[in-house]
């Protein structure tokens, strides 16, 4: 069963391939990438002229939520969400219920990302035993059985001789250590970056340098250890000129940025709902310095990685008073529009680099196979229409869960199709293509 | 007499200049109704006001009940302990339920900020904010600016300073919104644990230095401060506190001669303010309560309805 892509512009970074080219697919591997491709009895698939086929998309910070958040998310809804947001690969985040901490969790996860059959599932296993913050968890054991990487994303790593012992275990499998980077002490009970929205709505602040003294003592311990650290949802300027000298010292240290940190500011906040809860996430929204700042770092380089943080929260625990409602919003299924639009299209980076940022790179962090169109890999193919209409419809989200602030927005840019081992497992009726 | 032309009172910040004069000068004649024999006009004879009270509030809760009753309206008391929180039910559901008897007004105070804005999302009832947080306390505010016109005539180019914990202060938010936006000189002052983020921008001076803050004020306005402050490490004792910020006769000294003192209350003798201050000629801490009553009668007239059926009864009474 072979199906050849034909004659859109195809984008392998990693291959330093950009141009007009076709794609042969053999079963559920790539066979070949060229020019003018003898058809030889496959399925031919015209892509439309100014479409872009992409290695297929990897958002390497998710919250599947299953086991034991079901309410807000499964398995199956949240890679139905990832595929209709072009990802062909999530990493899953360990704070589920019970946390991710061994093999049998990491093994019921994949058993049902297999039953799905949708985005493949990479999990990420906790750093500590019920990422209490005292005792490791058997990393080993959490590597034997599929995770790629680990954290006790939610929450810091409790200290740092913990986390030293972690990227040094760690870094016995060359797995890098995902930080959710925060000084809790200095975080206290805020909700909102501290700046004057929180003062004038009175919403309790968290300074950007909450963050930033976590990704600074991140990036110390990887230079003690050697180890790999990575540097979650980055939020604050601080944490970019942290991670932006950590590299020049030629320390290994990497970091992701979500669509919400490059697109908004903490004057959401106010307006236009004043204390929408879909505004509260942690890291918080900061001013516009710090947005300007995510930017201008995705745009030099010193971002690695655009990850959405995807965190589904049923409607009930989002509709209470904006303190008392939790922290996140889903991100799957905006991501590309906002990247698109925000970044692409506002001259900011080049679409290479915006495959890069979804695709080749977090496929490098992870070390995962996937982020490029090589001959003979997997088949994981994401298809991107750059001038598609996009309106951004809470309801018609294919996670279970709706809480986000793009409800209603307008974007240029979205996803056409998404190929998961040469099986079309998404294809959009807006994009007009047919896989 | 017109009502406003909205539907909640959620803040300050949200009202015009015109606005603000409408209700001090609605207040103006409702002060009247508290000094007669039969302290009662039918303004709202017939409408139904829960006082919905999160926290635990002694001054404001009487004072919107005071307020009510001499307007007529069938007023309910729901003082919900954080208890309710135990037994699961969402504030949304509690205004709901409520709303589901049909009131004609919530007056909510509770201890998250941005709490009257969830109700007045879900609520056909016209919400009055009582406190919500650290965000607003517009009736407090409403209520400080009648006092201050009272004394002074005016607002427009008084030099008011506000000292004391800013930070945890829901009414000098509000506060804030209404001296500037009625064109007086706003000073804020506390230790520079206890200033919010970004104060400047809200088109106020701020200092750490009292003095600054008290030389040729027109109003010292003190907030109280909170003894588990301490345990936040805002500040290390009540007592450095005092000596460092308290009012006390010899720091007003250099305030303008006839300085008007004030303070929402409840007052913290010895921290904020030393009971000479409190207890002395320039002190207007009592009328603020008076006041409260007025203003609040203001309020909850005003947005029953604009002009209408109420309107003109109310006008035949007063």
């Amino acid at each position: 069963m072979k199906k050849l892509l034909k004659g859109g512009r195809v984008i392998d970074p990693a291959n330093r391939i950009d141009g007009t080219c076709d794609v042969l697919i053999d079963g559920d591997r790539i066979a070949q990438v060229g020019r003018d491709l003898p058809v030889n009895g496959a399925t031919v698939i015209e892509i439309p002229a100014g479409f872009i086929v992409s290695p297929g998309l990897i958002d390497m910070h998710v919250h599947l939520r299953e086991p034991g958040q079901e309410h807000k998310e499964t398995v199956a809804t949240g890679t139905a969400a990832a595929v209709a947001g072009g990802f062909t690969a999530v990493a899953c985040m360990p704070n589920t219920v019970p946390v991710n901490d061994s093999a049998n969790v990491t093994a019921l996860i994949l058993a049902k990302a297999r039953e799905a059959s949708l985005a493949r599932v990479y999990p990420i296993g906790a750093v500590s035993k019920g990422s209490k913050g005292e005792l490791l968890a058997d990393i080993a054991e959490l590597r034997e059985a599929g995770c790629v990487a680990i954290t006790d994303d939610g929450h810091p790593t409790s200290t740092a001789m913990l986390m030293r012992r972690a990227m040094e275990y760690a870094g016995m499998f060359n797995m890098p250590l995902v930080e959710h980077c925060e000084d809790t002490s200095l975080k206290a009970d805020g909700v909102a970056h501290e700046g004057f929205h929180a003062s004038a709505l009175g919403l309790r602040g968290i300074p950007g340098a909450c963050e930033a003294l976590g990704a600074e003592r991140g990036i110390l311990l990887a230079e003690l250890t050697g180890s790999h650290f990575h540097v979650a949802h980055m939020s604050a300027r601080q944490s970019m000129r942290a991670v932006r000298k950590g590299k020049e010292a030629g320390i290994r240290v990497t970091c992701e940025v979500a669509p919400h940190h490059f697109t908004l500011t903490d004057e959401a906040l106010a307006k236009p709902i004043p204390y929408d809860t879909n505004t509260k996430m942690n890291p918080p929204l900061r001013s516009d310095t710090d947005r300007d700042a995510m930017v201008a770092g995705i745009a030099d380089g010193t971002v690695d990685v655009i990850a959405t943080d995807h965190a589904p929260h049923h409607y009930d625990e989002k509709s209470v008073e904006f303190d008392r409602a939790p922290f996140g919003i889903v991100g799957l299924e905006t991501a590309v529009p906002l990247t698109f639009d925000r970044l692409v299209h506002a001259g900011h980076i080049t679409l290479p680099r915006m495959i890069e940022l979804l695709s080749c790179n977090p496929a490098t962090i992870l070390r995962l196979t996937g982020g490029t169109l090589s001959a003979g890999v997997a088949a994981d193919i994401t298809i991107l229409a750059p001038d598609l209409r996009v309106t951004i419809d809470a309801r018609s989200l294919h996670s279970k869960s709706r809480n986000t602030p793009f409800d209603g927005w307008i974007l240029r840019g979205g996803v056409a199709a998404t190929i998961v081992g040469g099986r079309t497992v998404y294809s959009n009726a807006a994009a007009g293509l047919t896989v | 007499m017109s009502g406003l032309r909205r539907k909640d009172l959620l803040g300050i910040s949200e009202l015009t200049p015109d606005e603000i004069t409408l209700i001090l000068d609605t207040a103006q004649a409702m002060k009247e109704i508290g000094s007669r024999t039969v302290k009662k006009v039918p303004a709202l004879r017939g409408k139904t006001v829960v006082n919905l009270f999160f926290e635990p509030s002694t001054r404001t809760r009487t004072s919107f009940e005071i307020a009510e009753k001499r307007l007529s309206a069938d007023t309910l008391n729901v003082a919900i302990a954080t208890s309710s929180v135990v037994k699961g039910e969402t504030l949304a559901d509690t205004a709901m339920n409520l709303e589901a008897m049909n009131p004609d007004m919530i007056v909510l105070r509770h201890s998250s900020s941005g709490a009257c804005h969830l109700l007045s999302r879900i609520c056909r009832s016209a919400i009055i904010n009582a406190g919500d947080g650290l965000h607003e306390h517009p009736t407090q505010a409403l209520l400080d600016a009648y006092t201050i016109r009272e004394r002074k005539g005016r607002l427009s180019g008084l030099k008011v300073a506000i000292i004391g914990d800013l930070l945890h202060s829901r009414v000098l938010r509000s506060n804030i919104h209404l001296l500037t936006k009625m064109g007086a000189d706003v000073w804020v002052c506390g230790p520079p644990t206890l200033i919010p983020a970004n104060i400047r921008d809200f088109g106020v001076r701020a200092t750490s230095v009292i003095d600054e803050a008290v030389r040729d004020a027109d109003v010292v306005m003190l907030l109280r401060i909170q003894l588990e402050r301490m345990e936040g490490a805002y500040f290390p004792s009540l007592r450095e506190y005092y000596n460092v910020f308290g009012m006390t006769e010899a720091r007003l000294k250099s305030a303008r001669p006839d300085v008007t003192i004030m303070h929402p209350g409840p007052m913290n003798r010895g921290v904020e303010i030393s009971s000479e201050v409190a207890d002395g000629p320039y002190s207007v801490i009592l009328d603020q309560v008076s006041n409260g009553v007025a203003v609040r009668m203001a309020v909850l007239y005003l947005l029953a309805g604009s002009g209408g059926q109420e309107g003109a009864e109310h006008e035949e009474a007063a």
